[in-house]
């Protein structure tokens, strides 16, 4: 970490419904075991100098793993799980604020679980790809059934990785970034 | 994720009173800033007290303001505040503090990103 006087950060966010495998994805390839920031569930995202107002408000938090990957003395990559409840998505603009872009965990057998976190993805413009979790090693449903039920468009990379596996998890990281370039040279068209 | 009621071993009081109820920083900070103390701030550090005083002897290595919020268990708003304060007032550096935190990448990072990746 203190290898080069200023190692430039990135940012890639894990999304995906509860349990379905973000902090173990994370886990797999961080040089750290992950932390957990938390964040108050207030409206404190909206500017509220008030003291009053501030400190009258119940304060719900809500909590974030991240993880950390040194991908050379000049460049470290953070990777943030988003929080998994629908409730929690007012913290995803701040997540996702200058990020790479997001991999997309799935469930197969809880497809419903990432429907919010394609929606948001898609309407956000930020590159994306959708990453098949296989527990156990094992692929219930193939990838382009996945693309199907989950109305993605062809140029969204639908992947199968394995959370557990840090060589996974690595490629999956490629393959955003790999999309994320393509993205970048040449805009995919907004979906309304 | 994690259970974010377990009790936490420090600093538990009502989340902004250590910012005078402000939750806003002047700053911008990204959660991923990268903020290293400055040699005024290592000089500064036995006046200060208890959550500034924390972060700048943390980021006598440096930390990223998730980071700092994880470790001193502030609430990441708060830190996001405390950290913009002691950046103004010198005793904490970022680099990345005046880029634009919302801006992705360009192709020329991401190719690095994509090199150092491929070599894990």
């Amino acid at each position: 970490m203190n290898a080069s006087a200023n190692p430039i950060p990135v940012k890639i966010v894990i999304a995906g419904g509860f349990g379905v495998g973000k902090s173990t994805f994370v886990g797999s390839i961080s040089d750290i075991d992950p932390l957990t920031t938390e964040a108050a569930m207030t409206k404190a995202s909206e500017a509220v100098d008030d003291v009053g107002d501030a400190t009258s408000k119940k304060s719900t938090t809500v909590a974030m793993d991240f993880g950390r990957v040194a991908l050379s003395s000049e460049l470290v990559l953070y990777l943030f799980g988003t929080p998994g409840q629908d409730r929690f998505h007012f913290m995803w603009d701040e997540l996702i604020r200058g990020a790479i872009g997001a991999v997309v965990l799935v469930d197969t057998g809880r497809l419903e679980q990432c429907f919010a976190a394609v929606d948001y993805m898609e309407r956000a413009g930020v590159p994306f790809v959708v990453a098949i979790n296989a527990f156990d090693g094992v692929l219930r449903h193939h990838p382009d059934d996945v693309r199907e039920a989950l109305d993605v468009p062809a140029h969204i990379p639908v992947l199968v990785t394995d959370a557990r596996h840090r060589a996974a998890v690595r490629d999956t990281l490629v393959g955003l970034v790999r999309h994320a370039m393509m993205q970048a040279s040449s805009p995919a068209p907004v979906n309304s | 994720m994690t259970d974010s009621n377990q009790e936490q071993p420090s600093l538990r009081v009502r989340p902004y009173l250590v910012t005078g109820g402000r939750t806003r920083s002047t700053i911008d900070l990204p959660l991923e800033a990268l903020v290293l103390t400055t040699p005024a701030g290592q000089a500064a550090i036995e006046s200060m007290n208890h959550e500034r005083r924390r972060i700048v002897e943390l980021c006598v290595e440096r930390q990223s303001l998730a980071e700092i919020s994880a470790l001193t268990h502030v609430h990441l708003q708060v830190a996001k505040v405390l950290v913009g304060d002691l950046i103004s007032e010198g005793f904490l550096g970022s680099h990345t503090a005046n880029a634009s935190p919302s801006v992705r990448p360009d192709v020329q990072l991401l190719e690095r990103v994509l090199d150092g990746l491929q070599s894990l």
